[in-house]
């Protein structure tokens, strides 16, 4: 019986994290829109897109491999199980003892690699900057993310999400600036993964400053639609790993009954709301670097969660 | 002492030393002195948290003398100068920005490892504060050495002295005459780096501590 609900409850995870995805995209969208006084599209309007996508047919390039047909869909499936690894509206789920941080940034660096490959693999320029300036981001992105991680996991003595997001959510934490920084840092990591704006806009498609949109820009039809869904999808899994980590007040325990998990899972919307509002109001709110800035802002994230594992290290020896 | 006061005064002590991250950071000269003007915002409330914690009322009078002259009086003052030199423009570092902060963050490591073993038996306090306070003199230090700019060695200069500062603070039972001929001696070389600022912008007409090289000939 408990199999059987666990197994439920997991299921519901991973599918509200692939219904909800295009929904907080389109919701950022709609936001940013309302903010620049458009009146935006609709709040479905992800959906629409995917769907249109979906039923179009593919066109591909002559010189194209097997691996380029491949990618989208392990690029997907490599950020559809990081995303439903993280706890949403519960802990202790039936997954729990995989949802190791660690994991999900392999899955995610696998993900972005085989994206990376894709890019080149046509062989048009833009693949090849697109291509070559991810992998300069992911180069600085990953050491702060894991570093960010490494001090959070210290805190918490955990990497596994479900104890660190219990352990958060407890008295045990205290007032500490480590967390602070390591907040920061994952913020900034978040904004350069998911090519938001300070470091790439995926809405535009200027050479000088694509980045994500180079490294797609040969895919069409179902592919395509593949793609922005993990797009999509790893917005949501930052976000609910920040709301998870820094924000984890009323996420359902493990032996929580179904009462309690929807009151989890309305929680959670609601810090997915905020979290989608903040980011929409930043990102109006800044332009976008050159690239070659890119380097000192992503260095900034590794600088604080370098400082914050070594201010973990002084409270801790004490 | 509770965890929370620990906690407060950890906090405001590694706020300290970002916000000397910060300034490291900074490439402007205007934006530098911003960022030291919080520095000493950020000593100040971390002096009178001390006070507060130790139940040392002269660390108040400290506290005040830092908000006062450090993040008031000396930022309008180095405000004036610049617009007096004209040299409102970008900072010329000797090495990169992303050198700087990996020097600045071994700096920090190091002070924490130094610190952290030759003082086991103080209590945690002031263990941790003179960890703390030892990485913001290094750092200012650092801010020295990589800045070419002579208003930005000043900067440094001031910053390594919250530092001391902050050391002067966590230790317990410091008199408050010392804490008082530290600032005022701090004081008394920020009037004369300032006279000597504009003698050396008489001499060159810049203020490029590489002038100085040259003019020695020590370079070309």
């Amino acid at each position: 019986m408990t199999a059987l609900s666990d197994i439920l409850s997991q299921g519901a995870q991973m599918s509200l994290v692939l219904g909800g995805a295009p929904l907080l995209t389109g919701f950022v969208r709609k936001v940013k829109a309302r903010l620049l006084r458009r009146r935006g599209p609709p709040l479905l309007q992800p959906y629409r897109d995917l769907i249109r996508l979906m039923r179009k047919d593919v066109v591909l390039a002559d010189n194209a491999s097997w691996l380029f047909r491949v990618i989208p869909y392990l690029i997907f499936a490599g950020t559809w199980v990081a995303a439903s690894l993280v706890p949403t509206f519960g802990n202790g789920l039936l997954f729990s003892w995989t949802a190791d941080l660690i994991a999900i940034i392999a899955l995610l660096g696998s993900a972005r690699f085989f994206q990376a490959l894709a890019g080149m693999d046509v062989g048009t320029a833009f693949g090849g900057i697109g291509s070559s300036r991810e992998g300069m981001i992911a180069s600085l992105a990953e050491p702060a993310m894991l570093i960010t991680v490494f001090s959070v996991a210290m805190i918490a003595g955990s990497t596994q999400l479900s104890n660190v997001a219990e352990f958060m959510g407890s008295d045990a934490v205290g007032l500490r600036v480590s967390l602070g920084m390591a907040f920061v840092a994952l913020t900034i990591v978040a904004l350069a993964e998911n090519a938001r704006i300070p470091v790439d806009n995926p809405a535009t498609h200027l050479e000088l400053t694509m980045v994500h949109e180079a490294m797609v820009l040969e895919y069409s039809g179902r592919h395509l639609a593949l793609i922005d869904l993990s797009s999509q999808l790893k917005l949501l899994l930052y976000v609910s790993l920040i709301a998870c980590v820094f924000l984890p007040w009323g996420t359902a325990t493990a032996d929580a009954g179904a009462g309690r998990l929807a009151f989890g899972a309305l929680l959670y919307f609601g810090k997915l709301t905020v979290l989608g509002f903040l980011l929409a109001v930043f990102e109006t709110s800044i332009a976008k670097m050159r690239v070659f800035r890119i380097p000192e802002f992503l260095g900034a994230a590794l600088m604080l969660a370098l400082l914050a594992t070594l201010l973990r290290f002084v409270s801790g020896s004490l | 002492m509770s965890s929370l006061q620990f906690d407060i005064a950890h906090l405001l002590a590694g706020s300290l030393v970002l916000a000397s991250f910060m300034m490291l950071y900074q490439d402007r000269l205007y934006a530098l002195l911003n960022v030291y003007a919080l520095h000493a915002g950020v000593l100040a409330l971390s002096v009178a948290w001390q006070a507060y914690v130790q139940h040392a009322p002269h660390l108040y009078v400290t506290a005040l003398i830092a908000l006062v002259f450090k993040a008031i009086i000396i930022p309008v003052a180095l405000h004036r100068i610049i617009k007096r030199l004209g040299i409102h423009r970008e900072i010329e570092n000797v090495i990169g920005i992303g050198l700087t902060m990996m020097a600045g963050i071994g700096l920090v490591a190091l002070s924490m490892v130094v610190m952290l073993r030759v003082t086991p038996s103080a209590d945690a306090l002031a263990r941790e504060d003179l960890a703390f306070a030892l990485s913001v003199v290094l750092l200012g230090l650092l801010i020295m050495v990589t800045r070419r700019n002579a208003v930005s060695q000043v900067v440094g200069f001031m910053s390594l002295e919250n530092g001391l500062v902050l050391a002067a603070t966590g230790a317990k039972g410091m008199p408050l005459v010392v804490e008082i001929s530290v600032a005022f001696s701090v004081l008394i070389a920020f009037i004369v780096i300032g006279v000597f600022l504009f003698r050396i912008r008489e001499r060159f007409d810049s203020v490029d501590v590489q002038e100085l090289d040259r003019f020695r000939g020590e370079r070309r």
